[in-house]
């Protein structure tokens, strides 16, 4: 179909996969070094992951991390992060970065927008100017801002509305992957992902992946999900998604972060997985635990002179107690910080241990596992997990 | 803790203090200043970055303010400010009052004196004041004292009292520190008093000279309430009846040429409250400390040096000058400025801070005016890096006795 790429600036060695589930361990490499996969990639929306900077992010293990294309195309805007030399150089990250098309923060944070044939209009928030936002303005932005991982504009619908306006933005989003194709101007040094769509419908699903996987595209992305559906409706999205990619490109699940859904996704066959939860999260006080969340705000830390986690090995968990980050929660935005690092680290062991596993072939005990220590005992083990493990021959004990 | 006295030029004192910390085997030089905590942590820094900064100061300062409400937090947890805080090697030296907080006045008796920490106002008395002393475990501590300064300054008859409570209070602290069970004693630093009146001032200097302190502290000559030479030339009346062999520190003044006149006037330790000041009207440290280059040639590329702004320039066409902005001093430039949107040079040309290795103008403008959160953790390294920074100049000049230098570069630029 399309023009096959020039030099290829990604390629996926996969290692290993799970002989029970769809779960694979594998190499990926982008124009900024190799990713490790199953991998978490932290957000890092305008220019920055909240409170921590590049050095201490690269010494957590991160790889790769998001930026967000509305916002920094908005501020502080293409023309001057390409005089900066790109994105990686404008933040001084020098590992890989990927970014979205936009569309999702339009339709998610601009109440006055419209979507029509030729792109998403919507009013800017700064300075109420009209602007269209079409798949060639997307790539285009992208393009300056040289992200290694670049995401087509697609049309997003919300994944609770259901009817016609499903089949539009499926179709659309089709069409928007061609005219994204046909205007991405640096092939060779970055990925330009194609984001499956079709809402909770399977046969909309099944048309949307036959349609993109039709084209040559790095990767692709599974899209419009984890927005407020059931988990029952997810998982079979996800699963349907990834039974028609194909093996050898990398597959990208949009906008999951919660460590339960991490583990069932990387069953269900997806490699990468992005969300704004860990940190955002931290930032309200929530430290993430193998046995679920420490609210460190509540009372019940002000005395409690043990670390978030004794097996963490975070720089927070080495040097800090609970009390002493329930007294600083109070007052400093350093607690925030001292949070945001233990969850980051947090999500990266979670997917460094579920690699490890699946390389040493024993994917399904280290679940076993997971959903005991979390759930501590059976009957609490979310239904829905228990059945999208099943369909892939994973039967919790 | 010992003084060394190594030199004293036209009054600046150059020395080292050692035998500090848990085991006595720290030291410091001096002139120098403590690092500035807010709750016992370095504004905006996680440990890993702090460490990252050059020329840290060894001795932290903590706020009692900030931390008496967690009296019973460190009680049970016994082992010191210093590990709960996740700094054990740091030496603490604990003040009565937030330096960069101003508290309402009126509320201090002869029995008791108020600090406001996060749950309101919070009434000391002797008893109390030690009680949470020992619960902090800091190395030193400023005694209890009267030090409020009124908007408008202080009467003659508010300064005699506050120098007659704070005497009766320092013997009573010092009576229930005696008379304690608790092993490891901190040191007491005994606070000078007295507002704008000589007499009383000098008055509170002898006094408190006579108890067995370990040091003393010249409290109330913050903000701007006094006349300059007054202020100077209560300095140097104080500093002159305090022994030798016992540090002086300040609280309040930060300013780099109000430094070096205090320097001037014997006092040896001060407050880096300043850097943090300045880091929170979104402006970095630019001025040139670097007094052994002739000024006329030390720069090749006059582009290099960022122009001083004027009080109040807007930051944006149409914006007014705000609070910060009339804060500002001739030592730093404002990075929320339009001017720096696309300039990708570092904050300072040839600074060695993590800040000015890695990152841009137009980087921290950018996070600044998007609110993020790394905008002030990128100011604030390069702040302290470059106030600890002038201290090393500080005592280097007056190692090489080129203190004149150094201070008629710093005049130039205060300007």
């Amino acid at each position: 179909m399309a023009t096959p790429r020039p030099v290829p600036s990604l390629s996926l060695r996969v290692l290993a996969e799970c002989e029970r589930s769809k779960a694979r361990a594998c190499e990926l490499w982008l124009p900024h070094g190799p990713v490790l996969t199953p991998v978490f990639m932290p957000v890092g929306t305008q220019g920055t992951i909240k409170g921590l900077t590049t050095e201490q992010l690269q010494n957590l293990g991160c790889s790769i991390c998001l930026g967000n294309t509305y916002h920094l195309g908005m501020r502080p805007g293409p023309e001057l992060i390409k005089k900066a030399g790109g994105l990686h150089s404008f933040m001084n990250w020098k590992h890989n970065l990927l970014t979205d098309s936009g569309g999702f923060q339009m339709v998610s944070l601009v109440e006055l927008s419209e979507v029509t044939e030729e792109g998403v209009k919507f009013k800017s928030p700064y300075d109420g100017k009209e602007i269209l936002l079409t798949p060639e303005k997307s790539i285009e932005i992208q393009n300056a801002l040289g992200s290694d991982i670049m995401m087509q504009l697609d049309d997003v619908v919300s994944s609770t509305v259901t009817g016609p306006r499903v089949e539009e933005a499926m179709h659309r989003s089709v069409r928007w992957l061609d005219r994204c194709i046909a205007a991405q101007k640096n092939p060779e040094k970055q990925n330009l992902f194609a984001i499956i769509q079709g809402g909770l419908s399977p046969e909309l699903r099944k048309k949307c992946l036959e349609e993109m996987t039709k084209r040559d595209v790095p990767g692709f992305a599974i899209g419009g999900l984890s927005g407020g559906e059931e988990k029952n409706h997810f998982w079979k999205m996800v699963t349907l998604s990834t039974d028609h990619l194909p093996r050898e490109k990398p597959r990208y699940l949009m906008g999951v972060g919660y460590a339960t859904d991490l583990v069932v996704c990387v069953a269900l066959g997806c490699d990468m997985f992005d969300c704004v939860f860990p940190t955002r999260t931290a930032r309200f006080g929530s430290a993430l635990v193998p046995w679920g969340v420490l609210q460190l705000k509540n009372k019940q830390y002000a005395n409690d002179f043990h670390p978030i986690d004794q097996s963490c090995e975070c720089p927070t968990c080495k040097r800090y107690t609970r009390a002493f980050l329930n007294t600083l929660y109070k007052k400093e935005t350093t607690a925030l910080y001292h949070i945001t690092i233990h969850n980051i680290t947090y999500q990266l062991t979670l997917m460094r241990s579920i690699r490890e596993s699946i390389l040493q072939g024993r994917f399904p005990q280290f679940i076993q596992q997971f959903m005991e220590t979390m759930y501590v005992n059976k009957e609490k083990y979310p239904t829905w997990a228990t059945e999208a493990l099943a369909s892939v021959n994973i039967i919790l004990e | 803790m010992k003084l060394n006295l190594l030199k004293v030029v036209n009054g600046c004192r150059l020395g080292k203090l050692t035998n500090l910390g848990r085991n006595k085997d720290k030291s410091m030089e001096f002139p120098g200043c403590m690092l500035y905590t807010r709750t016992g942590s370095a504004p905006h820094l996680t440990y890993d970055i702090l460490q990252t900064i050059e020329d840290l100061p060894l001795v932290a300062q903590i706020t009692l303010s900030t931390l008496a409400e967690y009296q019973e937090v460190l009680e049970d947890y016994k082992q010191g400010i210093g590990k709960f805080v996740g700094m054990p090697d740091s030496v603490f030296y604990c003040s009565l009052q937030d330096p960069v907080t101003t508290c309402p006045t009126g509320f201090n008796t002869n029995k008791t004196v108020s600090v406001w920490g996060g749950g309101g106002r919070l009434e000391m008395t002797p008893l109390k004041f030690i009680s949470i002393q020992h619960a902090l475990q800091a190395d030193w501590f400023q005694c209890l004292s009267d030090g409020e300064v009124v908007p408008g300054g202080n009467s003659r008859k508010r300064a005699k009292k506050s120098v007659d409570r704070s005497l009766v209070f320092l013997d009573e602290c010092l009576r229930l520190q005696e008379a304690s069970l608790v092993p490891k004693k901190s040191v007491m630093i005994g606070a000078i008093e007295g507002g704008e009146v000589p007499e009383e001032r000098l008055r509170s200097a002898r006094e408190t000279a006579t108890r067995p302190v370990g040091g003393f502290v010249l409290n109330g000559f913050q903000g701007d309430v006094m006349d300059k030479n007054n202020r100077l030339k209560l300095i140097a009346a104080v500093t002159g009846e305090l022994p030798e062999d016992k540090p002086r520190l300040i609280h309040g003044v930060g300013k780099p040429d109000e430094v070096l006149e205090c320097v001037e006037r014997g006092v040896d330790l001060f407050e880096s409250c300043f850097p943090y000041q300045v880091t929170e009207r979104g402006c970095a440290l630019s001025f040139n400390y670097n007094y052994q280059l002739n000024p006329e040639t030390a720069v090749l590329d006059p582009s290099e040096i960022p122009e001083p702004e004027k009080n109040g320039e807007s930051p944006d066409d149409n914006e007014e000058p705000d609070q910060d902005r009339l804060q500002m001093t001739a030592f730093e430039i404002s990075l929320s400025t339009k001017r720096y949107q696309d300039d990708f040079r570092p904050l300072i040309q040839g600074c060695h801070c993590y800040s000015c290795r890695n990152h841009t103008r137009a980087y921290i403008h950018h996070l600044l005016t998007s609110n993020e959160l790394l905008a002030e953790i990128l100011l604030m390294i390069h702040n302290f890096q470059h106030y600890f920074g002038f201290f090393h100049a500080i005592r280097q000049a007056l190692k090489d006795s080129q203190l004149p230098q150094l201070k008629d570069l710093i005049n130039k630029q205060s300007l």
